[in-house]
């Protein structure tokens, strides 16, 4: 998992942090045991300040299949103390993890997303015949869509090129297209 | 991110899309024209507007150009993602396309260097005032092609998919009956059988189809004439949804064209046509390297075929407009593949003389006529054949060429294919693979060329329609694999790959519908 410090994201305060290197949970002696580790642990500390208010991550996945994010939470009744808290479990990033889908993909997990999905779509998939499918196109809350449309638009303006997608047609300069080898570049 | 915020990042993504689009003017200019309706009143500005837009039809084109994004849009489109994740998301996909384009720019400039000839010049007045007169006849003109060869063909371009790899991966597991015995070795996310029965459902034996002779369910000619009636009706409607749905059960042959021009909302308005006007001019002032690897794919391909040699003519002028189509640069945000750059008057290097070649981007290879031929039996007019074309293209054609993970990508499919031949067919795939007669190796060229010249032209239409209808092109490993399942028997008896080869070389009798509804609903799991 390739976290992104500074990335971009819906709000403007991005906060500084430093990354370590994934270490495995690994029961056993780490130099003989040849067993591939299936956990890692990615340590986020913000240098910056001691404490801050979290809205969002984002990152980019690297062959992670599930992500589980603990924060050491500030309590707010005796500051100065402070409790690792589980903010989300068994959250899914590979719907199929020996295939390719959500390998390398952007996430961005907001504060909101507290759900826990613990069941992997191929286990669900051997529910018992005869169950009531799944509704997959149920129309989302249009007064929360709406709310949010405004920053979509806004971060779609900034990401895309501003010009006109309109026609141009012109392949050539000045009238001129004369072109002898392909550039390598 | 959540559904909510999904949904309104496609929104702004489309919105921006439409924006500044010939749609957009369109409505714009009818919106000012319809102040002067009765029905406008001005306290109810707003309402009045919208409800003169929707009665007369605009919604319903808004609605198609919409839906017609929606079919393209390729990512969940997570805003903070980089232009390349777009075009393809896997850094070892990138990188071998990048690799496989150098090798093909590379091709192309030593041809360029071996033949003297520069890959694209202005062409003399003279010049311009003949190819002007041959234009509907070019196929008369026999120019020297013996020293041009195709840049590549598909047989070079499975070897490099064969060597795909994802340094991620840990394939050193001994084969054993449950590795991949394919060739395709990166672990993509594929559909199983029963994921397959439930996308291509309308292909079940309990819906009447357009391409069986007869059906157990319903009686034919009953559901052929029931079948054409809700056709008329969708056409009437101009509801691309609709006809997307429709198709699925394949389109009568006298509303074909029709429809496939409503599903991928080709329009023949006056603008399209003054477009290829301009197409047309740019063909006769510039005189492009690559027309010669047209030409000379028309004649090693669709001249020879029966069915198509009528139409030389016409693939000419298609395919050397589509060359100078700068409007084709877009489908690059979301193809893996990257046009290639040069520089006029040798400025190497100097942006401002930086150019594209050819203006579209798309350099062709040995078979790439065929993609274009059979749809010269829908429409006889060159420019709305050709918009139907450069859509297909843009939507489906560009992916059987450029290495993606895209679940309608090459490698896919190719992969696809495989998995459903040893899943199914294990004996038979077993005993292609110890005479070393990798099925791929045989199925490949059909599934490239979306099966252009293998099949019957009325089969592949038929074909051709449920790629439109499914918005896929999962279904050409499905027939892929029926095809080897159909002639299982005769592929057990041989004993090397040329006569593998052999037994499949002649598909032209096979009818695909039934292939397809065997292998999906019969084949025992």
């Amino acid at each position: 998992m390739d976290l992104i410090p500074g990335s971009s994201s819906m709000y403007d305060n991005m906060v500084a942090c430093s990354v370590k290197a994934p270490v495995s949970l690994q029961i056993g002696n780490m130099v003989t045991d040849t067993a591939n580790p299936g956990v890692l642990v990615i340590d986020v500390t913000s240098p910056e300040c001691t404490s801050f208010n979290l809205q969002e991550i984002s990152f980019k996945n690297n062959y992670t299949a599930f992500l589980m994010v603990r924060l050491h939470k500030q309590d707010p009744n005796s500051p100065g103390n402070a409790k690792w808290v589980t903010c989300l479990r068994n959250y899914q990033l590979m719907p199929c993890p020996h295939t390719e889908e959500g390998a390398q993909d952007y996430f961005s997990i907001s504060r909101q997303q507290d759900s826990e999905k613990t069941l992997p779509s191929w286990i669900s998939s051997l529910t018992p015949v005869g169950q009531a499918p799944k509704c997959q196109n149920a129309v989302p809350d249009p007064d929360k869509i709406s709310s949010s449309i405004q920053q979509m638009w806004a971060l779609t303006e900034v990401m895309q090129s501003s010009k006109t997608t309109a026609r141009v047609g012109r392949f050539d300069v000045d009238g001129c297209y004369d072109i002898n080898l392909l550039s390598y570049t | 991110m959540d559904e909510g915020t999904e949904l309104s990042s496609t929104i702004a993504q489309i919105v921006h899309k439409l924006s500044g689009s010939q749609l957009h003017f369109q409505m714009e200019r009818q919106a000012k024209e319809c102040l002067n309706h009765p029905s406008v009143q001005l306290e109810t500005l707003k309402e009045d507007v919208k409800q003169y837009l929707r009665k007369s039809g605009w919604e319903k084109k808004l609605q198609n150009a919409v839906y017609q994004e929606l079919n393209m849009i390729h990512t969940s489109g997570n805003p903070i993602a980089p232009p390349e994740h777009i075009k393809e998301p896997l850094t070892y996909m990138r990188k071998a396309q990048a690799s496989w384009e150098k090798r093909i720019l590379k091709s192309l400039n030593s041809m360029c260097t071996e033949l003297s000839i520069p890959l694209a010049r202005k062409r003399p007045i003279n010049e311009q005032k003949e190819l002007l007169t041959k234009w509907n006849e070019m196929g008369t003109d026999e120019p020297d092609l013996s020293h041009f060869r195709p840049v590549y063909a598909p047989k070079d371009f499975l070897e490099v998919l064969i060597n795909l790899r994802n340094p991620n991966f840990d394939n050193s597991d001994q084969p054993s009956a449950s590795s991949h015995w394919g060739l395709i070795q990166v672990p993509l996310r594929v559909k199983d059988l029963s994921e397959l029965r439930e996308f291509f459902s309308e292909l079940s034996l309990g819906y009447g189809q357009l391409g069986i002779e007869e059906s157990s369910q319903v009686p034919q000619d009953i559901f052929e004439n029931e079948h054409a009636r809700i056709g008329r009706k969708v056409l009437a409607d101009q509801d691309s949804a609709a006809a997307e749905q429709y198709i699925r059960q394949g389109s009568p042959t006298e509303l074909r064209a029709e429809l496939w021009g409503l599903i991928l909302n080709v329009t023949s308005e006056p603008e399209d046509i003054m477009y290829y006007e301009q197409l047309t001019t740019s063909v006769v002032q510039h005189d492009l390297l690559v027309d010669n690897l047209f030409y000379k794919d028309v004649k090693l391909t669709a001249s020879n075929d029966d069915y198509y040699f009528v139409f030389e003519d016409f693939l000419y002028q298609v395919l050397l407009c589509f060359s100078r189509d700068t409007t084709v640069l877009e489908h690059f945000k979301y193809n893996s593949a990257t046009p290639p750059k040069s520089y006029i008057r040798g400025n190497l290097g100097i942006e401002e003389f930086a150019v594209v070649y050819p203006p579209n981007g798309v350099i062709p290879f040995h078979g790439f006529s065929m993609y274009v031929a059979p749809l010269c039996f829908l429409y006889n007019e060159p420019p709305k054949l050709y918009s139907v074309f450069r859509e297909m293209y843009m939507r489906y054609f560009f992916k059987l060429h450029s290495i993606s993970s895209s679940s309608s990508g090459i490698v896919s499919l190719c992969l696809q294919f495989e998995t459903l031949l040893q899943t199914h067919l294990p004996q038979l795939f077993y005993h292609l693979h110890e005479i070393s007669a990798q099925p791929l190796r045989i199925a490949f060229k059909w599934m490239v060329r979306v099966f252009s010249g293998y099949l019957a032209t009325d089969q592949l239409l038929l074909l051709w329609d449920r790629i439109l209808g499914y918005n896929s092109l999962e279904i050409i490993a499905v027939l892929a694999a029926a095809v080897f399942a159909f002639r299982a028997e005769n592929l057990m008896e041989v004993t090397s790959l040329a006569a593998a080869e052999a037994v499949l070389a002649d598909l032209s009798t096979l009818k695909v519908i039934p292939l397809l509804q065997i292998f999906l609903f019969a084949t025992v799991t």
